[in-house]
């Protein structure tokens, strides 16, 4: 199935595209440790993927590799049918790839607002002269961006914090003022690193409505790292399970759910 | 009562949208704050934007005389297709934005609604899990369309869409006959009660209630075209319909809508209303809220702020109403007004109101009375759903705390031999819908209405004063005067009490339910370092019972002052271990305790406050938002409060 470049419909109606991502024998190694060893799968347009794995697995590495954080020592990276060099993270930014990190890197005392607005940098074309004098192009450009994360702010429903400090927030709104700055960005492939972790099951729902949304809406293709089970099996279309920097399963979250090899990952097996 | 309407024309709302975008055209009707700005819509645009949606609903088919349901928060769309749904002949039911899927299954089955107009995918959910007993629904019209994509559109279509096919394809000539049918008689809105007592029933109000009201009331308080409202109060209640529909295209003012729920305080500030409503629930959380960031500031500003707080609750009132007041008191009130009150009437948004209400439920004095001393004119008004609001109201510079005012305009008032305040206005509803055994019992043959309120008219200022409900008003055992809803207002002042049900009638003494305040508590307990992890762990810390006991102890010093009702003192009482909530039937959706409910419901906490038992372990069914049924368990703490002496004769009785 995963060879395959036709798009297919999902039993709830959403439609997903060819191939966005391809991941081809993906080896990177930290001086002599292996993290991520011979790794191949792919993103499609328009899906939710999920990469899942005991702690330790290497699920961070790979999503670093994906963002172009990470550069492999083998294997090569195809997107959008072209095979990706190796590049600066600004660059892969402006290929509109956005993230989100496990630890909340937002800018504690500026607004929710002024977090958001950097989302739009790579479309802020003006300089920091034209920027300072404001009239003209840099005022409608502003306002232009502006109106683009307003919209971002009334889909997440964060219209009340807009000007809070985000330094005063809980953990959950921090969570999701992080989605909202990825969002603003307006990426073809979101990146999401664990998105619920430390979340009571209220934010948890929140959240999995927030990322479902996002996927129906814009159709945005969106690859997450999660460890909460549940919430995997009901969001993603598909599944990488990683062990030991080693791929062990692919597929349905049905599919792997039934993996024996996943099961014996997750719940540990004698050794003899 | 069938005479033509006395002002030519304008007998529907339709006529008085056409006049106001005829004569107002290009001033603002609607704003509503979306994306970080404040759209506005002149009465002009507004017009065409309910022309537009009710050529669409036309489109869809819908028949003249048709129920259509209107669900969802205040927004600029709902209010126009209330309006559009009149100009098509049929009849708006609002009905209230968190109401569990049963209540508005019964709602739109019981008016038979074929459409709905609703505001988002929530309520769209509601619905569509209730739809199975709502058969005669056939469609539904959202708003917003967020998380609804994948729905079947094959009975549901956008707002928008609906306005858009209304602009290509409508018959304007259909609707222009349909808007020329309406008559004063022709039914206006229909508007569910609350139901303190039993299932909603449906009020319906014509245009002759609505239109009449809001001319005899606009005149009293001279609304002009300039005013300002916020409309934040949910728009199934009859009061939001009077003064966001009915005053605003009578007197033509513009109608603000906050961008959700949590932006309310902000964007309260950001418009800054001339005329402004609240029941007393918001006045509690608006001053509990200033009371924790009191606690909160430095101790320069405490006491600065304690120190004008308690001139201005000695002078404030009495400059408001006009009354000689000395130099010294007026130069100190002064600086008072530079330092804190009008900073704190800014914070609270209401630097600009001219004209405040509150009304739904009794206010307590001190609470009443802070809010008079800032300078806010904030009044009482008595009134209810059959009444199209007003029965009664205050008039400027005559108000007090402890009555609801002179007759409204037109309302004509009648106490009956038992107590019962009767009233026949122009505003009388016409009748519950498809229910002549209630309205027959509610309304006599003269038009007189029943209120259902105990009440006299106070013979000094000639202002009715209401009592409580007359079936609350009751005897203890020993004979003295019960009424629970005084003691309950005393103790509600304190911002760490949310609620509290005070039972009594025919016992030897009163005992109490109290509801934390959990914002003011929890704020209380970070500061003072108290860890919990539940709303019921703190509303059984021995300090919060401590803290809670010394309010009843004040309150019971405070109601033994008055001699008629110091048999009300509270005994003993406990604190819940869950808020009173309208998902479990404990309060109605405009948060008035249910009272009988409330002693049913915990019969078996109210036999261990009066059994003399000192903790009591107790289960209770909770509904949770999503309409998923719980259940928690608790051991709760009954405490004595402290009984200050009563009158001489009852001490020596004891």
């Amino acid at each position: 199935m995963n060879a395959t470049a036709d798009s297919y419909v999902t039993e709830d109606g959403r439609t997903i595209g060819g191939v966005l991502m391809d991941m081809r024998n993906i080896t990177l190694r930290f001086g002599g440790v292996e993290a991520i060893k011979n790794i191949s799968f792919d993103i499609r347009e328009g899906e939710i993927r999920a990469i899942i794995g005991p702690n330790g697995a290497g699920k961070s590495s790979m999503l670093n590799v994906i963002s172009g954080f990470y550069n492999p020592q083998e294997g090569e990276v195809f997107f959008r049918g072209e095979r990706r060099p190796q590049m600066k993270p600004y660059q892969v930014a402006r290929m509109g790839i956005a993230r989100t990190f496990q630890n909340i890197a937002l800018f504690e005392g500026m607004t929710v607002l002024d977090n958001i607005m950097t989302g739009r940098l790579n479309h802020m074309k003006a300089g920091l002269f034209r920027q300072a004098i404001w009239k003209g192009a840099a005022e409608r450009e502003e306002i232009e961006n502006r109106a683009h994360v307003e919209r971002v702010i009334d889909f997440l429903e964060i219209q009340a914090i807009r000007k809070t400090p985000v330094g005063r927030l809980p953990y959950g709104l921090k969570k999701r003022v992080e989605l909202a700055r990825a969002l603003a960005a307006d990426p073809k492939l979101l990146l999401l690193d664990e998105p619920m972790a430390g979340m009571n099951v209220e934010e948890k729902e929140d959240m999995s409505r927030f990322i479902l949304d996002v996927n129906d809406q814009f159709g945005t293709t969106i690859a997450l790292i999660e460890h909460d089970m549940g919430v995997v099996m009901d969001l993603s279309d598909r599944v990488v399970v990683m062990d030991y920097g080693r791929k062990i399963g692919d597929g349905s979250p049905d599919e792997v759910r039934t993996n024996q090899e996943v099961i014996d990952a997750y719940l540990g097996v004698a050794h003899d | 009562m069938n005479d033509a309407a006395p002002m030519g024309e304008l007998v529907s709302v339709p006529m008085l949208l056409a006049r106001n975008a005829a004569t107002r055209g290009d001033h603002a009707a609607y704003r509503e704050k979306e994306f970080g700005i404040w759209q506005s819509w002149t009465w002009a645009e507004a017009a065409q934007e309910i022309e537009a949606l009710a050529l669409g609903l036309i489109n869809l088919g819908v028949s003249a005389g048709d129920h259509i349901a209107i669900i969802g928060r205040n927004r600029p769309s709902l209010y126009w297709s209330m309006v559009a749904v009149q100009m098509t002949g049929c009849v708006p039911v609002p009905l209230y934005q968190d109401a569990a899927a049963e209540e508005i299954a019964y709602a739109i089955g019981n008016s038979g609604a074929r459409f709905a107009i609703v505001g988002d995918q929530e309520q769209v959910d509601k619905i569509t899990d209730v739809r199975e007993d709502i058969p005669a629904l056939e469609y539904l019209i959202y708003v917003d369309g967020q998380g609804l994509r994948k729905y079947d559109h094959t009975k549901m279509s956008a707002f928008a869409a609906v306005q858009a096919d209304g602009r290509e394809n409508g018959d304007k000539a259909e609707l222009a006959a349909r808007i020329a049918s309406l008559t004063y008689d022709s039914t206006c809105v229909m508007l569910y009660t609350s139901g303190t007592t039993g299932r909603p029933k449906g009020v319906v109000l014509s245009n002759r209630n609505v239109i009449e009201t809001a001319r005899n009331t606009s005149e009293f308080d001279t609304l002009s075209a300039g005013e300002e409202t916020l409309a934040y109060l949910p728009m199934a209640w009859v009061g939001d319909f009077i003064f966001s529909v009915g005053q605003a295209y009578w007197a033509g003012f513009c109608v603000n809508c906050p961008e959700s729920a949590e932006t309310m305080n902000t964007d309260l500030r950001e418009i800054g209303p001339t005329y402004f409503f609240a029941p007393p629930a918001i006045f509690e959380s608006y001053l509990t809220h200033v009371m924790i960031r009191m606690e909160d500031a430095g101790r320069f500003k405490r006491s600065m702020f304690k120190y004008f707080m308690d001139h201005a609750k000695t002078v404030g009132p009495a400059i408001l109403d006009g009354e000689k007041v000395g130099g010294m008191d007026r130069l100190k009130y002064f600086l008072g007004n530079l330092f804190v009150y009008g900073p704190l009437r800014n914070r609270l948004g209401m630097s600009r109101v001219r004209i405040g209400y509150t009304a739904g439920e009794a206010i307590g004095p001190e609470l009443f009375d802070f809010y008079r001393s800032l300078g806010i004119n904030l009044k009482q008004l008595y009134g209810q759903t059959e009444a199209t609001v007003f029965i009664t109201q205050q008039p400027d510079g005559q108000v007090r705390s402890d009555t609801v005012g002179v007759p409204s305009p037109g309302v004509e008032l009648k106490i009956t031999d038992d107590g019962e305040v009767l009233y026949r206005s122009p505003g009388t509803f016409v009748e519950y819908f498809q229910n002549p055994e209630s309205t027959a019992s509610t309304k006599d043959a003269e038009g007189w209405v029943a209120t259902g309120d105990a009440g006299f008219i106070d013979k000094k200022s000639g202002h009715l004063r209401i009592i409580d409900r007359i079936k609350d008003v009751a005897k203890m055992s020993d004979g003295a005067m019960f009424a629970p809803k005084y003691v309950e207002n005393k103790l509600k002042f304190y911002p760490n009490i949310l609620e509290a049900v005070v039972f009594g009638a025919g016992r030897d003494r009163c005992c109490a339910f109290i509801n934390i305040d959990l914002t003011a508590v929890g704020n209380w307990a970070e500061r003072n370092n108290i860890a919990y992890s539940s709303y019921q762990e703190i509303s059984q810390h021995p300090l919060v019972l401590d803290m809670i006991q010394d309010h009843v102890d004040a309150v019971n010093q405070s109601v033994a002052q008055d001699e008629l009702l110091a048999g009300c003192q509270i005994h003993r009482f406990l604190v819940l271990h869950k808020e009173l909530d309208a998902d479990d039937g404990e309060m109605t959706r405009t948060r008035k305790v249910r009272r009988a409910v409330v002693g049913e419901k915990f019969k078996d906490l109210v036999d261990a406050l009066y059994d003399g038992s000192e903790s009591i372990y107790t289960e209770t069914e909770v509904t949770y938002e999503d309409g998923r049924k719980g259940k928690i368990a608790a051991t709760l703490k009954i405490r004595d409060a402290k009984v200050t002496a009563q009158s001489s004769q009852q001490v020596a009785a004891q």
